[in-house]
């Protein structure tokens, strides 16, 4: 019995249940009050977690340390590709560059700071594919066409610059820019702040789409409830830097436990 | 340490300047950043950059590397935009005359140390020969990416693929890669270079060429080489090659059709003529036609 071990077959069925992403022990501090404390938290395959939180309660530095742009003061993130499980903040700056560029999809909150506002929009969305090795222009601008359509802008403005855009639209187009090499974990920052409420409306259906779609895991940033309420599979909600709640969306929602989440949820106008 | 001090006692005092014009110290600094740029084809060393007695962008960094490599029995030439007789070409010619006393040469073919600006001559180059550019901007990854310490990293990492957005966005604009000078270069499949702003007519000559290049940019104090024999590599799209321009009409003046020419406009009306800028190359060709009708 003792070598049971060796017999048992040495491929954990249960590999595929790992958590793609994962933090331990996680904190920043800027100052007293300023970043988030210690937390853990696991993100799955396909799944869509929200942050929610009010202005400085540290969301976005945490989005920043899980994305791999913020060195943490403690902790560490763990990134499953393969079989591996790497620490983006032991592996090397070559490695852990190499991951964000192919396997993570960053989305500002404002287009502009993810995009080249001088580069053609298709030139926005090849330069990911070029930054991973592909040299064939007809390839290239057949990709940033089924991208463009894929986020619902028009294929002819293939060669308008991003500054021309919309605000919705060039934020649909930073999402495409961030999809085309298949990233497998998406961090968005308040990808719908700054929108008109018919435009937020089209783009988180469009996120929505696309996720199911592509088997996308998503960190969502937002402090719009009804923003997580469409999109999100759990909930974090964050106060002053701490975790005072997480759990399934609608059971945070419907039923919140901790003050702080019940006056956030009972601001929201009902209808 | 005494060698070295009994070495700059024998140095010509009554020429009022050192041999080369830069003292030895700031001269053996220089050396030591060609032999590491040698050592690491394609990367830019800093080097403390000195005044000289001419502005930048007048050609300060090749002036400089110039001092550092010539010797007593070096034959110096100097080419701007190919030619031997303009202004940049004879001071800076002149120049070295005078602190070096050296032999000075027009033809590529004499010369040991070429220097230039925008050309590599016709002629093709020796084993032993070598060229020294002048570099305005020796950072081919400024133009998308303002922050020194990015291109570094991007250097360091090989992040080239934003390089190849700005040959994308020529195809879109223009339909063909319209990029005609400092056209981006890999050497050594590894570090990418801005080749100074030669045509890109002159990248092929760069691919294993058996002369040594210098590159030099005064301003912004970065020394690169390329070492004799090395792979250059222009930049291209497996559906848009890399080309090289071509002409319509030979030179006029030496019906040479396989050298860079330059359109010159001859008169008010929009007369133009178009003749090599090489002008040693185009003087050689001249006199090789003219001379079976003598004999």
């Amino acid at each position: 019995m003792d070598n049971l071990a060796y017999v048992l077959p040495q491929t954990n069925p249960l590999a595929s249940e790992l958590p793609l992403l994962q933090a331990e022990q996680l904190s920043q501090w800027f100052a007293p009050g300023k970043g988030f404390a210690p937390l853990d938290l696991s993100l799955y395959r396909g799944e869509v977690l929200a942050i929610v939180g009010e202005s400085g309660s540290g969301k976005t530095t945490l989005l920043k340390a899980l994305s791999g742009r913020l060195t943490p003061q403690q902790g560490q993130v763990l990134y499953r590709h393969g079989e591996q499980a790497a620490n983006l903040y032991q592996i090397s700056e070559a490695q852990r560059r190499n991951i964000m560029r192919q396997d993570f999809g960053i989305v500002h909150q404002h287009p502009m700071d993810g995009l080249r506002p001088r580069i053609s929009a298709g030139g926005n969305i090849g330069e990911r594919l070029m930054e991973v090795g592909w040299r064939h222009y007809g390839d290239i601008r057949a990709q940033a066409k089924s991208w463009l359509s894929a986020v619902e802008i028009d294929i002819d403005r293939i060669d308008d610059l991003p500054i021309t855009f919309s605000g919705g639209m060039a934020q649909r187009l930073q999402i495409a820019r961030n999809l085309v090499t298949h990233p497998k974990v998406v961090f968005m920052d308040e990808p719908t702040g700054g929108l008109d409420v018919s435009v937020q409306a089209r783009l988180l259906d469009l996120i929505r789409k696309l996720v199911s779609e592509l088997q996308l895991a998503v960190v969502i940033v937002t402090h719009d409830l009804a923003v997580a309420r469409l999109l999100a599979h759990r909930i974090m909600v964050m106060k002053q830097g701490e975790v005072v709640e997480a759990g399934l969306t609608d059971r945070v929602l419907d039923d919140p436990q901790h003050p702080y989440t019940q006056l956030l949820v009972s601001s929201v106008l009902q209808q | 340490m005494q060698r070295f001090n009994q070495h700059l006692a024998t140095l010509d005092a009554d020429l009022g300047y050192n041999f080369g014009y830069l003292d030895e110290q700031t001269k053996r600094m220089i050396r030591r950043a060609i032999l590491k740029g040698i050592a690491i084809p394609g990367y830019q060393v800093p080097f403390g950059g000195r005044e000289m007695p001419m502005p930048y962008g007048w050609g300060t960094g090749g002036v400089m590397l110039s001092a550092a490599v010539l010797g007593r029995d070096d034959v110096f030439k100097v080419i701007d935009q190919g030619a031997d007789d303009t202004t940049n070409a004879v001071s800076i010619r002149q120049f070295f005359a005078k602190v070096c006393q050296i032999d000075t040469t027009t033809s590529t073919d004499a010369a040991s140390v070429i220097q230039t600006r925008h050309r590599i001559p016709e002629q093709a180059l020796k084993h032993g020969q070598i060229l020294i550019y002048q570099v305005p901007i020796p950072e081919p990854l400024r133009f998308i990416e303002p922050r020194e310490t990015e291109t570094q990293k991007m250097h360091a990492l090989a992040e080239y693929g934003p390089m190849q957005v700005k040959l994308y966005e020529d195809i879109v604009k223009y339909g063909y890669i319209a990029t005609s000078y400092a056209y981006p270069v890999m050497v050594n499949q590894r570090y990418l270079m801005d080749p100074s702003p030669i045509p890109k007519f002159d990248n092929p000559k760069l691919n294993q060429s058996p002369a040594l290049m210098l590159f030099g940019a005064g301003r912004e104090k970065r020394i690169y080489c390329i070492p004799p024999y090395t792979e250059v590599a222009s930049l291209d799209f497996a559906d848009h090659p890399f080309a090289v321009q071509q002409w319509s009409e030979p030179c006029s003046l030496c019906h040479s059709t396989t050298s860079f020419l330059d359109e010159v406009l001859i008169d008010d009306q929009g007369q133009r003529m178009f003749v090599c800028s090489d002008t040693d190359y185009c003087q050689q060709q001249q006199a090789s036609k003219q001379e079976p009708c003598h004999g």
